[in-house]
């Protein structure tokens, strides 16, 4: 990917820059990602790893521990798709069009981000409950949310929405308006424009937020566990059995679900940008 | 040109060296600021006591007494600081290296895992204090809606279809750990100790269980504010405040004719005291909770008292007779307790796996 500007064999280390101080920030750069990221994920692995390769599958290959990650990876998935089309819309509303009080409503975008992640589930618990605001007009329809793997779905799609929201816009305020009028002077109907025009430039940024809302999700805690009623195969998440697992002072089990969690998560991810690189390629004229 | 470029070369590895060296000093100095030495013992002292959830109430208020006490006695300011939470995630936090001058927790069985896992207290910590190192007990009673609609009067009720039971889960919660056993040791009574009896209504009951909250708290959340279930298993003391916080129009207390004898026992942790330089003060905490003074408070907050006769005699009164048995009688402990029911795989594994038959 990186080769078109080498030569043969050499080794790069520094891009020649105007700018100096290339060696200052890269250390800084290395030592701090070890620290705060490599270092901590190198002790779960190393400590996972006391269980052996085998140990690790018993883990992984148990129903419980099966029906969580399923749950946790399904929902999250879910709920990333749908952040990306609503926070799709919600950017667009909020960068194309002035109206009184966006400062404001730009400004609750970032709220999920912001609070406690026990708040919000304890308030969406209280929303959507039989005998909340919400709940109690969905309940005689027959919809459960509260306490049933929908209301994971709730918090996620809660908790991830910024991501999405806050990637988008600065592409979609970058987006020339001139191409659009130009595609309509050329005789393109809205669709076609929206399709042909507008979306593709977008792409990218939609995937980078799909993938951070994914992420984040994926190893969402606090707002779930309120909201979900954690039965074991029906609405567990996956960060739930790591922690009942730390309650029984497990540590070795802890952190065998915990690598699991990491490994697919880091395929997904992987997937993702692949995708992101290649639709980058694609239609990469922004 | 040459020359140059080895400079700058030169000045990226000093770089490297000098931002490594930053985070390093940085830490150190943030690792200095970290206090080590013990307080002197004249000047104000702070104590920790690491607790479970439903004893917020309790220790607010014992905590401002030993205080006072402990002023007029040791002429010492002293501050206790008490953290709540799940029983087990406060003992993991004190394995993990919390420092607790002192740990009041929802079961022995916790108390054992800090001196198993850290040795940061002996293994014979029980026995250093009267009553099982247990100043109060409890109990597990139910807590129904107002007139009792579904006629809930004991264990085996809960088992009815069409009961909608709440409890926390026994994985994450000393507290739901309490409540199961109950159960089970309800039907080995009224069966003579069949096991299998036991087994399958404990089993039946869980099959009413709708939602599985992490704590005890929470579970009280779910039956009073969300209006989910028709019983909440709940400590005694947990039961009674939820009348007096939501109002005694609301719910009702009914007591099972059998359930267990909780006995939430309180250490100190040897380790934290003796570098902190808090023994004295951290003992004298422990053994204020058997004085009668603390007793009649313990009793004013829906707890047990182990010497009754010193509590308001119109608290104790609150408590109803209910022929309570203990871990060590039924089940041989809280280790085997543990290993023959909530380790993984074992009993309760067994029998909750709502989701799985539809699977």
């Amino acid at each position: 990917m990186t080769a078109t500007a080498l030569p043969a064999g050499a080794f790069q280390l520094r891009k020649p820059s105007a700018l100096p101080g290339f060696g200052l920030t890269l250390g800084f750069t290395l030592t701090y990602l070890s620290l705060i990221v490599l270092i901590p994920l190198g002790v779960l692995i190393w400590r996972a790893s006391g269980l052996g390769f085998e140990g690790i599958w018993h883990v992984a290959s148990s129903p419980r521990v099966l029906a969580a990650l399923q749950t946790s990876f399904v929902i999250s998935f879910a709920a990333a798709a749908l952040n990306a089309g609503f926070g799709l819309i919600v950017a667009w509303v909020l960068t194309r069009y002035s109206f009184p009080g966006r400062a404001v409503l730009d400004a609750i975008v970032d709220l999920p981000f912001a609070l406690p992640t026990a708040v919000a589930g304890i308030a969406l618990a209280a929303l959507y409950a039989p005998n909340g605001w919400v709940g109690a007009w969905l309940d005689p329809l027959g919809i459960k949310v509260a306490y049933t793997p929908l209301g994971i779905f709730v918090a996620l799609v809660f908790i991830g929405l910024p991501f999405v929201v806050r990637t988008v816009q600065p592409v979609l305020a970058d987006l020339d308006r001139e191409i659009e009028e130009a595609s309509a002077t050329l005789g393109a109907n809205r669709r076609q424009t929206i399709l042909r025009v507008i979306l593709p430039p977008l792409l990218p940024s939609v995937l980078t937020g799909f993938a951070l809302a994914f992420a984040r999700a994926v190893g969402e805690y606090g707002s779930v566990i309120f909201i979900a009623g954690n039965m074991p195969f029906r609405s567990e998440i996956a960060p739930l059995l790591i922690v009942v697992q730390l309650e029984e002072f497990n540590y070795a089990g802890a952190t065998a679900i915990a690598t699991i969690m990491l490994a697919i998560s880091f395929v997904a991810l992987l997937a993702i940008n692949l995708l992101q690189s290649f639709s980058r390629r694609r239609f990469g004229h922004v | 040109m040459l020359l140059s470029l080895r400079s700058t070369r030169t000045r990226d590895l000093a770089g490297v060296v000098l931002a490594f060296g930053f985070v390093l000093a940085t830490t150190l100095y943030v690792r200095a600021q970290t206090p080590a030495q013990p307080a002197p013992a004249a000047a104000a002292v702070t104590l920790i006591n690491v607790s479970y959830d439903p004893t917020r109430e309790l220790y607010r208020v014992i905590n401002e007494a030993f205080a006072k006490d402990w002023q007029a006695r040791a002429g010492q300011r002293v501050t206790i600081r008490t953290s709540h939470g799940g029983s087990g995630r406060q003992a993991r936090s004190v394995i993990d290296g919390l420092d607790a001058d002192v740990v009041t927790l929802a079961l022995a069985g916790d108390i054992d895992a800090i001196a198993r896992e850290s040795r940061r207290l002996p293994d014979n910590w029980q026995s250093r204090l009267p009553n099982n190192a247990s100043p109060y007990t409890s109990t597990i009673v139910f807590l129904v809606r107002k007139g009792n609609p579904k006629a809930i009067r004991d264990w085996d009720d809960l088992a009815r279809p069409g009961v909608s039971v709440i409890t926390p889960n026994p994985k994450t919660s000393g507290g739901a750990r309490w409540n199961y056993l109950a159960a089970w040791a309800y039907e080995l009574a009224r069966t003579n100790g069949d096991q299998a009896a036991a087994k399958r209504l404990v089993e039946a009951i869980f099959r009413n269980v709708p939602v599985l909250d992490t704590g005890a708290r929470g579970s009280t959340t779910t039956f009073v504010q969300r209006g989910l279930g028709d019983v909440l298993i709940a400590w005694e003391n947990e039961a009674y405040l939820s009348l007096q916080e939501f109002g005694a129009d609301k719910f009702d207390i009914v007591n099972p004719s059998v359930s267990i004898l909780a006995e939430p026992p309180v250490s100190l942790v040897d380790q934290v005291v003796d570098r902190r330089g808090t023994r004295a003060v951290a003992q004298a905490y422990l053994e204020f909770l058997y004085t009668p003074a603390a007793q009649a408070i313990i009793a004013r907050n829906f707890y047990r008292p182990v010497h009754p006769q010193h509590a308001d005699q119109a608290d104790i009164a609150r408590f109803q007779p209910i022929k309570l048995v203990t871990i060590d009688q039924v089940f041989g402990g809280w280790a085997k307790a543990h290993a023959d029911h909530f380790a993984d795989g074992a009993t309760f594994d067994q029998i909750y796996r709502p989701g799985a038959a539809t699977r």
